[in-house]
């Protein structure tokens, strides 16, 4: 088989993604912040979000190192959920880690993960699924924190 | 490559595969080794025919695993060269070991203001216990550097180890840089200070003949599933007359001479650090495992791997696109070569190699100390053992450069 296969995986437009990631710095402003790791390979994602009055993706950013999957996959979350509302986003996160399982998703949900819907693939290689769920679990703990945070203020 | 090694891969059905279509060269041994078939038929043997508790019952099955399951100790001993069986302690592996030592021993011994020193290479099963101690008995932690090409620096250890210094916990061999450290060296080192001296041996004791008593080491620990041994199964080494100082590290049944209704007291060594039903059929595993190394003989599984490590390393470094980790020297590197593609995440290296049925590690290799010291997140890492041939070595050359084409050029053309 050879590395034909791994074509399929790293697509061009993950390999855009990787090389010149999309939303790669750290937010001044954050409203929720979350360090993440990949238990497997010890990669770190930190994760900004800047929530604003609405409950709407105002900004958002990550640092941190990591293979080309994990790095891509996070440019193409920050891209999709930019604008998004809270309810939105963790729709989106949900519908990533059910693509990435196999689950049926309706094609609209796909859609609304624009680039990030290519990661589909990566259901052939499943050692490196972690690699890119781990910014779209980050999403999910940032924006469950705030609303952690929000609640104690209440 | 003249070998007077015979091929060994007919014992190891698990290595006649294919793997996403390309045959299987297994270079992930410093995780685990496989298993020749001589211990699979004596784990099914032993489950076949003689099936018993040991030390509790008069009937001949059990009397059979008793036999069995000490004479597993015996074969353990004579390869480690302890000067007794009761110095031998089984365990679930090296990790199990070195929290006895450490819960037990480190426990009783260790004291505020006292100094514990290790290296800076330690896998975090030599490192976290030691630094849970220092902490909660309020201890110095301590940690050995390493030379500019990534051997122990015996210099520094000297002036770390101090007469404050109440253990030593060293590995026998680096699960990354592949070298062998200078256990002997820093035992005396040790001692001289009144010291203890604790060995992981985790990565020595599959590949190099070890000699407990010529090494002068306190304690020393193992892992039976990286010499080819069952997994859940490992021994740990003590000196008798530390292990009969010491108290023991669970409690139960097995590990008891008389139990009263308000105290009790301890069976002898080896079994008062057996508590409960032991591993049996993993001992006995472990003990097929050593007779397998055995009967090839310590010498010869290391002068094979370092045959393949003269033969592969030199054509490593001339690559000018990979780092390797360690001492570029053969001579002084073991089977064990860590390594990256540069600009390459090793994850996507792993993962290019898979396809290609080499199957290596990526990542921080429970030793993230170690990664900071090399100023880096994870590597890739491929490690040889005795059924491991050069045409496997030649698989992972020829794979690493089409993963290096692979990520230069983005895609390529389907075969
Ligand atoms: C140097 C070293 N020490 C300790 C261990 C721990 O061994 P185990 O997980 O079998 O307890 C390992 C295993 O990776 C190792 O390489």
């Amino acid at each position: 088989m050879g590395l034909s296969k791994l074509n399929s995986l790293y697509r061009e437009v993950i390999l855009d993604h990787s090389d010149h990631p999309h939303h790669k710095h750290a937010l001044a402003d954050s409203t929720s912040t979350i360090t993440l790791k990949n238990p497997t390979c010890g990669d770190v994602i930190n994760l900004d979000v800047k929530l604003d009055a609405t409950d709407h993706i105002a900004d958002i950013g990550f640092t941190g190192d990591g293979c080309t999957i994990s790095q891509s996959s996070a440019s193409m979350m920050t891209d999709a959920v930019m604008g998004k509302s809270k309810e939105e986003a963790l729709h989106m996160a949900k519908t990533f880690s059910d693509m990435v399982m196999g689950k049926e998703h309706p094609q609209a949900d796909l859609d609304q993960l624009e680039d990030a819907a290519i990661l589909s693939s990566i259901m052939q290689f499943p050692a490196r699924i972690k690699c890119a769920t781990l910014s779209w679990w980050a999403l999910q703990r940032a924006l469950m924190r705030e609303e952690d945070q929000v609640t104690k203020e209440d | 490559m003249a070998s007077n090694v015979t091929d060994f891969t007919q014992d190891f059905a698990i290595l006649n595969q294919r793997v996403n279509d390309e045959p299987l060269t297994y270079l992930d041994n410093a995780a685990t080794a496989q298993k020749p078939q001589q211990v699979i038929d004596a784990l099914t043997h032993f489950y076949q025919h003689d099936n018993a508790n040991v030390h509790r019952g008069v009937h001949t099955l059990a009397e059979r695993a008793t036999e069995q399951y000490e004479a597993a100790r015996a074969k353990v001993q004579h390869f480690i060269n302890a000067a007794e069986p009761a110095e031998v302690i089984f365990t679930k592996g090296a990790t199990d070991g070195l929290n006895l030592v450490a819960s037990t021993y480190g426990e009783a011994h260790v004291q505020a203001g006292d100094e514990i020193v290790i290296s800076i290479m330690e896998h975090h099963s030599n490192l976290i216990p030691w630094q849970q101690l220092a902490l909660k008995k309020h201890a110095t932690l301590k940690y050995i550097g390493l030379t500019a090409d990534g051997e122990l620096d015996l210099a520094d250890a000297a002036k770390k180890i101090t007469d404050k210094t109440k253990i030593v916990a060293l590995t026998h061999a680096s699960n990354v840089l592949g070298t062998i450290t200078p256990l002997k060296q820093v035992a005396k080192l040790a001692h001289q200070h009144g010291a203890i001296i604790v060995g992981d041996g985790a990565q020595a004791a599959p590949h190099i003949k070890v000699d407990v008593q010529d090494l002068d080491v306190d304690f020393y620990a193992f892992s039976g599933h990286k010499m080819m041994g069952p997994t859940g199964i490992g021994a740990l080494y003590g000196k008798r007359s530390l292990l009969d100082a010491t108290d023991p590290y669970q409690y139960g049944g097995e590990m008891i001479d008389f139990v009263n209704l308000y105290d009790s007291t301890w069976t002898e060594l080896p079994w008062k650090f057996e508590a409960g039903t032991q591993n049996i059929a993993g001992a006995i595993g472990l003990g097929a495992a050593v007779d397998y190394l055995e009967a090839v003989g310590m010498d010869q599984v290391a002068a094979h791997e370092q045959r393949l490590v003269d033969y592969l390393l030199p054509k490593m470094l001339d690559l000018d696109y990979l780092e390797i980790y360690g001492p570029h020297d053969p001579a002084k590197h073991t089977g064990v070569i860590a390594f990256n593609i540069k600009g390459i995440h090793p994850h996507d290296v792993a993962t290019a190699l898979d396809m290609e049925g080499v199957a290596v590690r990526a990542g921080h290799h429970c030793a993230q100390p170690l990664m900071k010291e090399l100023h880096q997140v994870a590597t890739a890492r491929a490690s040889f053992y005795l059924y491991n041939t050069q045409a496997d070595a030649d698989r992972l050359l020829n794979a690493i450069q089409e993963a290096k084409e692979f990520f230069s050029h983005g895609s390529v053309e389907a075969k």
